[in-house]
């Protein structure tokens, strides 16, 4: 009883003032992640700047829990590169490399054809029914930098999400309780 | 200000601090390695060149792939992607790129090899252009680091022109 009741007196004894600046605080850390975020779309030119890697597809190049750093940029798309990109019907996008490409020549369009490094055949069965090829709009964007095992943090907070749950109330807790 | 809380807190900043550091300079460092790759690729036969029945041509080659990629291995690398493409261009594509071969080369001692093989992937026209159609035969390959930045490279090779007449 008394840890709590120690607990509850300190949140009594909070000032408004006190409660202002921890308010202002807590929103600075928010603001801030959300700047960094927006300036590497900006920067990257790509919606979704940094990916998790989920599946086993790309080992022993990329590991689940991996990060990717993702580019969009201008440059034309070429075999070797590993791209980033969504199908239709499907809500996750997929990290594998491209194995071939066909550019038209008159509108400049592209074909390309992924393969997982890890995969046995290339990704005709994942694409939509009767799709063979991917298109420049398919593409969210070119890994070109990697991070390992940072990814983690993610893969476990939304697959248990109990955890982000207890996490974000310790954080919340420290934050209203501690004194200076 | 001495509690447990703020000392693991500093700790866990500076361990962080330094971790990042420490990986930056590793991907940094891959800049002063000078790379000397070479390759050799030879078409030995044609075993087969046809129409599809949907009317694009397709061709199934056997080659024999050496290279030697031992100075691309740096510390910071974790595995060379490399992959062997044939690169053409016809009336309706501006470029066409064909991956005929590709592997995965995890270790230095592993990079100098010779390989005998038939194109692991389908040499398919979108369209019937491979008659007589001369391509370039290009060497690439993606350097995956351990940890930041990924490079990669190619090396055009001799080309090799199809034949006139399906076989």
């Amino acid at each position: 009883m008394g840890w709590i009741g120690e607990q509850i007196d300190s949140i009594k004894s909070i000032q408004f003032r006190q409660l202002v600046t921890q308010a202002i605080s807590l929103g600075m850390i928010v603001t801030s992640a959300l700047i960094i975020w927006k300036a590497l779309m900006c920067v990257t030119g790509s919606e979704s700047p940094v990916v998790v890697v989920l599946s086993e597809s790309m080992e022993p190049g990329f590991k689940r829990g991996d990060i990717l750093f993702l580019h969009m940029s201008k440059d034309p798309i070429r075999a070797g590169e590993i791209v980033v990109f969504n199908v239709d019907g499907r809500e996750i996008p997929i990290v594998h490399r491209i194995i071939k490409v066909h550019e038209r020549q008159d509108t400049g369009e592209i074909n390309v054809l992924t393969k997982g490094d890890n995969n046995p055949s290339d990704d005709r069965l994942l694409y939509a029914q009767g799709q063979l090829w991917l298109q420049r709009h398919h593409i969210m964007g070119t890994a070109v930098g990697f991070l390992p095992y940072v990814g983690w943090v993610t893969i476990i907070m939304t697959e248990k999400p109990i955890i982000k749950y207890i996490l974000i109330g310790a954080l919340g807790l420290l934050v209203i309780t501690s004194k200076d | 200000m001495h509690s447990f809380g703020y000392r693991a807190n500093a700790l866990l900043t500076l361990a962080i601090t330094i971790l990042a550091f420490m990986c930056a300079f590793a991907s940094f460092s891959d800049n002063f390695n000078s790379l000397t790759p070479t390759a050799q690729v030879q078409v030995l036969n044609i075993n087969w060149f046809q129409k599809k029945p949907d009317g694009d041509d397709e061709v199934s080659l056997t080659l024999n792939i050496s290279a030697d990629l031992q100075s691309l291995f740096t510390w910071n690398t974790k595995q060379v992607f490399v992959f062997l493409a044939a690169e053409y261009e016809t009336p309706k594509n501006a470029l066409n790129q064909i991956s005929l071969w590709d592997g995965i080369i995890p270790t230095k001692e592993h990079a100098k090899f010779l390989i005998h093989t038939t194109n692991k992937y389908r040499f398919v026209d979108q369209g019937s252009n491979l008659r007589g159609k001369g391509f370039n035969l290009t060497l690439h390959w993606h350097v995956m680091p351990k940890t930041g930045k990924m490079s990669a490279n190619k090396l055009v090779m001799t080309g090799y022109r199809l034949p006139e007449t399906y076989r």
